[in-house]
């Protein structure tokens, strides 16, 4: 295994335009120390806002919770409500919003409206997983409060398995009925496992899933009221389907970003 | 300073020897820093920290032995790509990496495709051969292509695909956008093989404007489409007063009544909501038309025109006239010539006419138009392109009236003109376009259009995959869109289905709507008897569905013409749908055939045979179904349900000959309980 001796050179901060002519390591050592200084404390775009009142907690109102492709707005904004400690809504609170990198805010901060509410777009970031948004303002003691806020990001698979699950899956596994699609769930005798319910899903390997997608419930001594689609989807299809399944489970299948233990 | 400056001089190239030594030790330091600025190159680096982190992994022996160092090319000729993207991202291809959570590391989410096959900024852009990270991913002198931000990133499937896909429900949308909305009336997409992209809204002809409705209504309209119906796809074009008055002037004046076949209005409307109510939902208006109800929801279909203010727009005479043929006024609706008799459109017309908002025309008062006005008004018609959608007498429909977008993907930044505060990206520039065309100068005329955020990325999406690498791609590496076909019957029973707008709904051979089943092989699947009556009197086959089949109060001759045609013409090669007897099947097949329903097949989870016990509300009602199908789809249906219809939900079980006679035979013992047949007669 080769070694390098330089430890860190460091990355050229994006939108920074980074110069070619770094001849020497000193040369080198010298822009990264400009770039850093030239771009890395950018700060917030916009006027600075001034809070005019503090709340006692910061709640999510709603747009928690939404299933989207990478990279992609989601189809509800985020809307949180600054309470004071009677829970009633205040009204000029600043809320400030932040999530993993790539994820964007329109507006990242503003101040509560008359319904002590914040309304922002949200677009995640270019990696498929969960984001954990935070959304904070600060009370009258200047201490920060936060709402953590979860949303889901599907990569190409999944999607595909999202495509799926709506076309073949849903009408059974998900007991919410909407205007467009009556749900069957509660007509089932064995109910079936909506794809959310990590608690069971998660304890189930990928090879029994694809035997129960593939051969029906019976492959595994499970409700025959689940049909074999083995003929009907491609293999590719059905790993589809399972990385659907995995994404939005909850608790999570496995959590992102963990690292291997050392053997 | 000049004495320093001499001494030093002297101290280094004082003699030969002394110069010789200085140069050469310049020349020795010059000649090092090639090699180390190899050695300080950022992929370096990126290597350095990925066999770092690979280290305290468990399957690090596995990583390290996959592990190249050095510069990684992916070079395909074909495609025109070198991409080195693979110097610094580093173990692309490792499937353990997925949990790792920053870039450069992470592998590569599963796509269909190789990377060794197709490289990374065919998808991705930016610049391949670059290797340092800002090079390869930002605007440079030399490269003006930055990276293609992720929320776009399905404008890459659509370079090659040129059809939908079921991954790229981005792109999809996109696309359908482009026509549904109208944007390719005005802007010329040539798709790269060859077509022009089809516009799939229609919008009305303006000819008969006045027959129709009054100036009031086209003044309010074209102020604000929107505020008279949410979902209209009508932009607005932000016009003034007087050229709202003006354009609303000509089109009143460049009117015509409409000649040939006219209605006779037998009765007036009618003013009895409860029997209009009733008469709109029995004829499934619903189906294709939304009215907001009292929530603010609209409730309805989209095929048809919002009808929430409809009685504010149109004249009750008209209305009528329409209720009673609507291929009068336009040959080319979509909307059914429903058989109505007078006292039935007498009472939906009173029905609609109700559905008015007084806000909505209260402060247009407007004075007898001058000739000035009507002539200023049809410079206005000219100079705004209506024409290029609406079809206006006396207005010829401009050609290219807006700048085409075959190649839109491809525009050079340099050639684009940024608002202030904006992203010097193609990306963005598209975005803010469509989000606000007007502000990009004054005097433009693209009109500002309702969009949602989640659609103008859409939008943008279809946009960037028009471009130069999607017009120049070899033909093998394109996927090309299901054909569009433009099948119509022939004959009287087709002249009979244009007239009943079957295809607004219903797709046969390719040809049609999506709402309602595919009959491209109905004659092999009904009994002839069957769909006589349905055709009389339409039910819902399926519990669930709130949208149906309305009833059109055919005559008898009229049913015989469909039903002979749909029975003749539309037979699937597959199925002979005299092969099998539809009764007389053995008590013992009959019995295995409910076992099978109700054991091995548990049908019982999305259909209904037994009211009392079974409670599937996904699939068809099959109580009566011994008395609607024939016995051979049946059997071939259950042999393989997606090759009769394609896409269909029900599962392809693969199953036996014996298994599937069996359930045809149990299936076709279902023909409804005594009772109902009783009923029925």
């Amino acid at each position: 295994m080769t070694r390098y001796s330089l430890n860190h050179v460091g990355t050229a901060a994006p939108g920074c335009p980074a110069e070619r002519s770094s001849a020497v390591a000193l040369a080198v050592a010298v822009m990264v120390a400009l770039l850093a200084i030239s771009c890395s404390p950018k700060s917030e775009s916009g006027p600075l806002l001034q809070p005019t009142a503090f709340g006692a907690a910061i709640v999510e109102s709603s747009g928690g919770k939404q299933i989207v492709q990478t990279g992609s707005l989601l189809p509800q904004p985020l809307v949180v409500q600054v309470n004071d400690q009677q829970g009633t809504a205040v009204t000029g609170a600043l809320v400030e919003f932040s999530g993993p990198s790539g994820v964007t805010f329109d507006p990242p901060n503003a101040l509560t409206d008359s319904s002590g509410q914040v309304t922002t777009n949200v677009s995640l970031g270019g990696m498929a997983g969960r984001y954990e948004l935070t959304a904070s303002t600060i009370d009258k003691s200047h201490k920060k409060i936060d709402v953590k806020i979860e949303e889901i990001a599907l990569g190409y698979q999944q999607t595909l398995g999202r495509q799926l699950n709506d076309q073949y899956c849903e009408r059974c596994h998900n007991p919410e009925s909407t205007v467009e699609r009556v749900s069957n769930y509660d007509n089932l005798e064995i109910k079936p496992h909506p794809f959310t319910e990590g608690d069971t899903l998660n304890k189930i390997s990928d090879a029994d899933l694809t035997a129960i997608i593939s051969h029906g419930g019976p492959a595994l001594n499970k409700s025959a009221l689940m049909p074999a689609w083995g003929n009907t989807l491609s293999k590719s299809d059905i790993q589809a389907l399972i990385s659907y399944i995995r994404a939005v489970s909850d608790p999570p299948y496995r959590v992102a970003g963990t690292v291997h233990a050392k053997n | 300073m000049k004495e320093k400056l001499r001494s030093l001089w002297q101290r280094l190239f004082g003699d030969s020897i002394r110069a010789f030594g200085v140069v050469s030790l310049i020349f020795l330091v010059s000649l090092a820093i090639a090699p180390a600025k190899n050695f300080f190159s950022q992929w370096r680096h990126y290597q350095h920290d990925y066999l770092k982190m690979v280290r305290n992994r468990s399957d690090a022996v596995t990583l390290q032995r996959h592990f190249e160092g050095g510069i990684q090319q992916i070079w395909l000729p074909d495609l025109g790509v070198v991409d080195r993207c693979t110097s610094c991202h580093v173990g692309q291809k490792e499937v353990s990496l997925i949990d790792v959570s920053t870039q450069p590391f992470r592998r590569h989410p599963v796509i269909p495709h190789a990377i060794d096959q197709f490289g990374c900024t065919l998808c991705h852009r930016g610049q391949g051969a670059a290797t340092t990270v800002s090079e390869a991913h930002n605007s440079t002198l030399a490269w003006e292509q930055p990276i293609l931000p992720p929320r776009y990133i399905e404008s890459s499937c659509g370079q090659c695909h040129r059809g939908p896909l079921p991954g790229t429900p981005q792109l999809n949308q996109g696309r359908h956008l482009l026509s549904r909305y109208g944007c390719v009336h005005c802007h010329t997409v040539k798709l790269p093989d060859g077509g022009p992209m089809k516009p799939t809204d229609d919008p009305p002809s303006l000819s008969h404007i006045a027959d129709k409705t009054s100036r009031e209504w086209i003044y309010a309209w074209l102020k604000d489409p929107q505020a008279y119906a949410a979902t209209a796809t009508m932009p607005n074009f932000k016009l003034s007063d007087d050229e709202v008055r003006d354009i609303s002037a000509f089109l009143v004046a460049n009117s015509a009544p409409i000649v040939g076949d006219t209605v006779t209005i037998a009765q007036k409307a009618a003013s009895d909501p409860a029997a209009g109510a009733s008469l709109y939902g029995e004829s499934f208006c619903a189906s294709c038309h939304a009215v907001q109800n009292a929530a603010g929801n609209l409730v309805g279909g989209d095929i048809g025109p919002e009808l929430t203010r409809v009685g504010s727009k149109v004249k009750p005479e008209w209305l009528q006239g329409w209720l009673k043929n609507p291929r009068i006024y336009d040959p080319g609706t979509g909307m059914p010539h429903y058989r109505f008799n007078d006292s039935q459109v007498a009472t939906l017309a009173g029905f609609l006419q109700a559905k008015a908002d007084s806000d909505l025309l209260a402060n247009v008062h407007l004075d007898p138009a001058t000739p000035e006005q009507i002539a200023h008004g049809k410079r206005l018609v000219s100079d705004y392109g209506c024409a290029s959608c609406h079809e206006i007498a006396g207005i010829k429909k401009p050609e290219n009236f807006a700048p085409e977008l075959s190649r839109i993907g491809s525009k050079p930044v340099t050639q684009l003109v940024f608002l202030p505060g904006m992203q010097h990206t193609l990306p963005d520039y598209i975005a803010a376009k469509i989000k606000q065309p007007r502000s990009f100068g004054k005097g433009l005329k693209m009109p500002q259009y309702s969009f949602s955020a989640v659609q103008i990325d859409s939008l943008a999406t279809a946009l960037l995959a028009l471009n130069d690498r999607a017009a120049s791609l070899p033909p093998s590496l394109t996927v090309a869109a299901p054909p569009e076909s433009d099948y119509q019957p022939a004959g009287r029973a087709g002249k009979l289905m244009a007239d009943l707008a079957c295809f607004s709904c219903h797709r046969i051979n390719g040809h049609g709507g999506t709402m309602a089943p595919d009959l491209t092989w109905e004659g092999s699947s009904v009994q002839r008897q069957w769909l006589v009556e349905f055709l009389k009197n339409p039910n819902t086959l399926r519990p669930a569905l709130i949208r149906r089949m309305p009833k059109f109060n055919l005559t008898d001759g009229e049913v015989n013409e469909l039903t002979d045609y749909i029975m003749t013409v539309y037979q699937s090669p597959e199925v002979d749908r005299d092969s099998m007897p539809p009764s007389g099947y053995p008590q013992g097949q009959v019995e295995l055939g409910k076992q099978l329903f109700y054991g091995k097949y548990s049908c019982q989870g999305c259909h209904i045979v037994d009211t009392k016990a079974d409670k599937g509300y996904v699939g068809p009602t099959l109580t009566h179904v011994g008395s609607r199908l024939t016995a051979a789809w049946i059997f071939q249906w259950m042999k393989n349900p997606q090759a009769l219809r394609p896409g269909t939900m029900e599962p392809n079980r693969a199953m036996s000959d014996e298994d599937a006679r069996a359930l045809a035979a149990f299936l076709m013992s279902q023909k409804g309980g005594a009772k109902q047949e009783v009923a029925k007669k």
